[in-house]
Formats: structure tokens, sequence, C-alpha cells
């Protein structure tokens, strides 16, 4: 594709396809499937691969384009989160000219659902520490462990899987990364209930499951770096979410509770700290906002700085405080849950009433800052890689996997 | 609202900061305040020929630079870095700005040029014994006497009182409130050198006693004096962000250095850690301070009030942790006179209150929030 190509041309080419197949009278999978040829699903990418080897920034073109003509719109994160965000780009990187050619298409257009298979209960932070053994029987890989956290599982086709093909080297250079096809044998998915009573996420078992030869991603021994590729795309899917606007989010909420309190509610006094305890988590809420713009800025700019790391770190906090302020809002009726804790999927809150969506936020708050990596390892990653900071003294590194204390 | 700075502003910036790392390093402030009037009359000079930043908010037709609050941010910041010591935020930010804002045109032409050709020291007289920093705390009142004027009563905590050739006192008149001109060697007019917290910022009391002066407003100055306090404040902020992030590079640098139990102290969570929080904590600083400087210039009047409002909250808090901070993680010697950890402590301390406090901001933010 020729450099000099301007957003007037893009704009041209969407509505082309819409020409063609417009969302608003055809179906996601057929819609998606001509963007995806039309070289408009991630316009970034080489040219027979859904992209038109164009800068990044391109694709705000094209879903504003698209806005203007039509009404219907689906979106990547409801459409396939995991497989658009972190899939693609690995299959991209990584895969096989087959994989490229077969797997593509159907994630962008959401006829394949695809999960990420990293974390184990043994390895959470440490996801390099992983158990999951792969082991070599003729033209199969054959697997046997336990997966957690793992998104999507239960409706998943396909699964990135992170497995150990060589625990007698020391853990990184131990590990492979495969494809793995949901419907195998021998692959069963639980639902993991939350704290909440709904389970977003799966617990998945791994017991003899035969992995074809040719569905490794990237050479054997080598799958910490494809997975770099995986983590990467997870952070930037992450940091470059869009930004809220002024005093909406989960500020908006807390502000409006506030408003519509009890009066007889909190004595004078109280109130004098309540309004100013609410507008410190408004000055809060609206720097991550503004930082996140800077974020923004600096990545168009080409030199991203730690304002994106930072952002995660304080949304995380930022977020659990304004939860923890609606309750003290909601005084007595925080004593009551009305969601509920029946054991079920995550279903719409659209019917729920403002204080019940509080309350269950309130709780689920909680795992904003361990979920995408924990504070605490948060911090570790400003401290070094920001700061220049001294690692710690490692106990992991160039001994054998298997010589490493762990737990299970 | 695009916060991103140009290369000219760069530049700004890269200038500043290699004149004030010649003028104004660590052996210079040591100096500068110990002395009663706190400047050094050659860097001054420098600083209006050289640099041409004493007028940088005085319009050009007035002999400035005609530049807004994103350039001054600028210049605070690198001033913040390095504790520079003078009457820079007395003269060139808070009296440019509210002799810009509420002066006559015989006054701006008589004032703007002086100031920003450093021949004239300025500052703004606003707190009185109660030290509140606001339009509605003004109680003292002018008299007039034929055609003249004349002041009485006690200005409290003015900046760089005892250096002003000029100082510009906020009062009652006629039932307005006024902007006064009162020479630095008016009779009636005695000036006291407060002995300070922060010794890189001198503050004095002043006391007129049927001093002359001259009115110098033809119009209230409630807003003008409201605008200009607003603009120190977004000053004050982007120093504050300077002064944080010199403490974080200070406190990085010792915990790269520093060995204790065999190893850097940096590769400890414990101090590691604290050097992350600070680091977020300067990271939204310094987007507050921005945000700040360029909603002033960006004339919605209720969004810069507002941007000013957290500006103060959040950069006063975050400049005066690290400070708490860089003192804790340089152990005992952070805690000598000769380290300069304390300097940047006290001027963190007593920017929590100067032009009010973080937590009046914030009751200021959630009325106007309707909360």
């Amino acid at each position: 594709m020729a450099q000099e190509i301007t957003a007037e041309d893009i704009r041209a080419r969407v509505r082309k396809l819409l020409e063609e197949a417009h969302p608003d009278h055809v179906d996601q999978f057929t819609f998606r499937g001509k963007q995806y040829d039309h070289g408009l699903a991630w316009v970034h990418f080489p040219e027979g691969y859904g992209g038109l080897g164009i800068s990044p920034g391109f694709q705000a073109v094209v879903a504003d384009e698209l806005a203007k003509h039509a009404r219907t719109n689906y979106e990547d994160m409801m459409v396939n989160p995991i497989g658009i965000g972190m899939g693609a780009p690995t299959v991209l990187t990584h895969g096989t000219e087959w994989m490229k050619k077969n797997l593509l298409r159907r994630i962008f257009t959401g006829e394949d659902i695809w999960c990420q298979l990293f974390s184990e209960p043994s390895a959470g932070s440490d996801v390099a520490g992983l158990a999951t053994r792969a082991t070599r029987e003729g033209d199969n890989w054959v697997i046997n462990g336990q997966k957690v956290w793992t998104s999507f599982a239960h409706i998943s086709k396909w699964g990135m899987l992170l497995a150990r093909t060589n625990p007698d080297v020391p853990k990184h250079a131990g590990l492979s990364y495969f494809l793995l096809d949901m419907q195998s044998l021998g692959v069963e998915v639980r639902p993991l209930y939350q704290m909440t009573g709904e389970a977003e996420f799966n617990e998945v078992f791994l017991t003899d499951v035969k992995i074809p030869a040719d569905h490794l991603i990237g050479p054997e021994g080598e799958g910490w770096k494809v997975a770099i590729t995986t983590l990467m795309n997870e952070r930037s899917a992450i940091g470059g979410a869009g930004v809220p606007r002024k005093g909406s989010g989960s500020i908006g909420v807390l502000m409006n509770l506030w408003r519509s309190r009890e009066k007889s509610g909190f004595a004078p006094e109280s109130e004098v700290l309540m309004r100013e305890r609410i507008a410190k988590l408004y000055i809060e809420s609206e720097l991550l906002r503004i930082t996140s713009q800077r974020a923004r800025a600096a990545r168009k700019a080409g030199n991203p700085g730690p304002e994106g790391s930072v952002a995660k770190l304080v949304q995380a906090d930022v977020n659990k405080r304004i939860w923890e302020c609606a309750m003290d809002v909601l005084g007595p009726a925080s004593l009551i849950y009305e969601p509920g804790y029946a054991r079920r999927r995550p279903t719409s809150r659209a019917k729920e009433s403002r204080t019940a969506l509080a309350k269950y936020q309130f709780l689920r708050a909680r795992a904003n800052s361990i979920e995408g990596g924990t504070s605490e390892v948060m911090k570790n990653i400003l401290g070094e890689r920001v700061l220049g900071l001294p690692g710690e003294p490692r106990s992991d590194k160039d001994v054998p996997w298997k010589q490493i204390p762990r737990n299970g | 609202m695009d916060i991103s700075f140009t290369r000219e502003h760069d530049e700004l910036r890269e200038t500043v900061r290699r004149f004030l790392e010649k003028e104004s390093g660590e052996a210079a402030v040591r100096k500068v305040m110990e002395t009663e009037d706190g400047y050094d009359a050659r860097t001054w000079e420098r600083m209006a020929s050289e640099l041409s930043i004493l007028g940088l908010i005085v319009p050009e037709s007035y002999g400035g630079a005609g530049l807004g609050a994103v350039e001054m941010a600028i210049v605070f910041e690198e001033m913040g870095r390095v504790l520079y010591c003078g009457p820079f935020l007395a003269t060139a930010a808070l009296a440019a700005s509210i002799v810009r804002e509420a002066a006559t045109d015989a006054e701006k032409s008589r004032l703007l040029g002086e100031i920003a050709s450093g021949k004239l020291i300025t500052t703004l007289a606003i707190a009185e014994e109660s030290g509140e920093w606001s339009a509605e705390a003004v109680a003292m009142r002018a008299s007039r006497h034929g055609a003249n004027w004349r002041l009485d009563g006690v200005k409290d905590y003015v900046l760089d009182g005892n250096a002003a050739d000029v100082t510009l006192v906020a009062a009652k008149a006629d039932g307005h409130l006024a902007l006064f001109r009162v020479d630095g060697a008016a009779s009636g007019l005695e000036r006291v050198s407060l002995p300070t917290l922060d010794l890189t910022r001198k503050l004095s009391r002043l006391t007129f006693r049927g001093t002359p002066a001259t009115r110098i407003s033809d119009k209230d100055i409630r807003d003008a004096l409201s605008r200009a306090l607003d603009f120190g404040v977004a000053m004050v902020a982007a120093e504050q962000v300077g002064g944080a992030q010199r403490c974080l590079e200070m406190s990085v640098s010792h915990a790269k250095t520093r060995l204790q139990f065999g190893r850097p102290i940096g590769s400890f969570q414990a101090i590691k850690h604290r050097c992350a929080d600070m680091l977020v904590d300067v990271e939204f600083a310094r987007s507050a301070a921005y945000y700040a400087a360029f909603a002033l210039d960006g004339g919605d009047d209720a969004e810069a009030r507002e941007a000013v409002q957290i500006a103060k909250s959040f950069c006063s808090e975050a400049f005066y942790k690290a400070a708490a901070e860089n003192i804790q993680i340089h152990g005992g010697m952070g805690f000598t006179w000769e380290h300069p950890a304390h300097l940047y402590f006290k001027r963190a301390r007593t920017g929590l209150v100067m032009f009010g406090t973080p937590g009046e901001y914030r009751q200021k933010l959630a009325a106007s929030l309707g909360l």
C-alpha cells in the first residue's frame, strides 16, 4: 500500500465496503468477513490478512466512518476480545502460514472465540513458573495440568496454551506455546465462581490432551517469547481503552448516589467529610482521565512514557476507593445485597438499580488490583523498568525449573 | 483539551534549565537564602536581559513577551526543580497578572515595562492577619485625603515584601475592592522580614500607618484578584511538580547507589515501591499542573477555575509526600542540614498553606460540583 494513503482514502474504502455489505442488513459474520476482505479489520496488518499495512492510527478513521453510516456496531471487545486483542497479533507474529490463512479471518468475524491458557493455581504473578506439562509422543504433544482465570473458555474454539516442554532447564527456557482446540478430548471447562457469586472466568483441566505437533506456535522452548507478544498486546489493549468522558464512569455513579442520598442520613460534620472525600475521588478520576490522554498523545508522538503503567496502577486503587465510598454513602442500605449470590454466568446488569450496581461493583473492584498484573508487580515494573532500580536477588534464575520451590 | 507541548516549549524549557543549573545550583540557593532580600541581583538582571522571562506574560505592547500560563508553567517547573530563590513568583506572576487584569492603562504603561525589564521588583499584598488569600477576606480600608489615598492596617505573609520596590495592595475603597500602588520607601510603611520556615521563600509583614498610596484600578478588582490568585496557584503547582520530580530523582539515585545488607537499597521492594508511588504522584501532579496551565490559556473560566482547584489540591500534597519520602529514603543523611532534602521539604510544607489549603480548594470544588 502506498505510504501517502490519506484518511479520505480510508473513508472511501469503508463506503465501498458498506455498498457490498451493511451491518444494518447482514449478520455479524458476513459483515465482518467482508470488512476483513477489504483490509479494514486491523489496518496495520499486512494486505491479505485483514489489513492494509498502514499505521494503526487509521483504525479510528474506519470506526468513525462506519459509525457515520451504520446504526449497528459490532464492537471488537464484544465480538471476540481475547482473539482480536491478543490471539491475532500472536498468530500474525509467530504463527505458521496455515494458521494465518485459517485462523485470522474467523477470529475477526467472531466465528471462532479464543481464550488464553497461561495462569495456573500455582503460577499467578510468576506465570513463567507454570507447571502444566507437554510431552512429545510421536506426531503429538500430550498435555497434563490445570489452568485458571480463563475468560471465555466455555465458549472458545481455540486456546493459547503455554506449557512446559522441558523441566530440566531454567524456567523461561522450558516453555512452549500451543494452539489448543478446546473441543479436544480431555479438556474439561468448569465455571470459576468469584466472590460476587458470578463466574466470569473458568478453570480448565487438561488430562492427556493431544495436540498435533504442527500446532506449536513458535519454536519448541521459545514459548516465553511468544507469550510476551500476547502479554504486550494485553497491556496495550488495557492501556489503549477509551478515555472516559469528564465525570462519567464510576465517579459519576458515586456523585449521583451522593446527590440523591437521604438528606437525614448524615450529620452536618459527616457531610463535610464526605463532600471532601468525594471531591478528592473526583480529582483523582479527572487526573486519571488527563493522564490517559497524555499517555495517548505520547504514544501518538512516538515516545510512550510511564503514563500508561501509572494509569493502570491508579485506576485500580481509585476504583476500589470510589466503591468503598459508595457503600458509606448507602449507609445501612449497604447491609443488603440485592443482586444475591446465586451462582451464575454474568448477565446484563442494565435493569439493576444504581444502588444494587454499586454494591456489586464494590465487591467486583477487589480484583482490580490483582487482574492484569497485581499492583505490587506493577510497582516492581515501574521501579525497575521506568526508574531503573535494581531487581531483587532471585532464587529462580539459572537453575533448572524442577529445582525451584513451588506450591502444589 | 489537548495537553501537549510544542518544539518552542521544549526549547524554552531547555534554555531555562541550562540557565538555572548555572545560576541557581544548590550552593547558590544556600547562599541567597541566608540573605534578607533572598535574591541575587545579577541573576535577576540576566533573567530579564537574556531570558526575557520576567515579562513572559506581559503583553508585547507593554514590552513583554505576550505569552501565557503554559509557557510560564514551564519556567516555574524548572525553578521548582532547583528551588530558585528570588521574587519571581511575586513579580513576574502575581504582580504582572494583577496589573494586566486590573490596572488602568496609564499604570500598565508605568509598571509592566519596568517589570519586564527587571527594573522593578513588585509584589501583591492580599492576606492580612487572618492569613486568608481571597478577595472576601480583605478588610483593609483606604481613606481619601483630598485627591490622595492613605492606607492603614496590616498586610501579612507578603511575598518578598522587603525586597519589593513597589507593593500592590488590595484594599476597600468607596465600597469596592481596589488596587493600590505603594512605594517601598513610602512614609508610614513598616516592613518586617519574617523568620520563615522555608528560607527560600521570603515573607514580610507590612504595617501601614497613614501610608500614601496611589489607586491604580478604576473598577472593582474582585474578579481580577481571583484570576490573579488562580494564576499564582497554577504556577506554584507547576513549581511543585518540578520540586517533586527532583525529590524522586534524588531518591532513585540514592536507592541505586546506597548499599546496605550487601545490596543497593533500591532492590528492596520496601524502597522500590515507595519510589514507584512517588513516580505515580509526580505523573498525576504533572497532569494536574499542565491541565491548569492549558485551561487558564483556554479561555473557559469555569474549566480554568476547576483545573486550578484540582492542581492546588493534588500538586501541593504530592510534593509534600515526595519531599517527606525523600528524607526517609535518604535515612539519617536526609535529616542533616548539609543534605538538600530539608530545603525541598520546607518548600513543600509551605506550599500546602500559601494561597489556601488543599482542603479548602476541595471544598470549593465540591460546592461547584453540587456535592
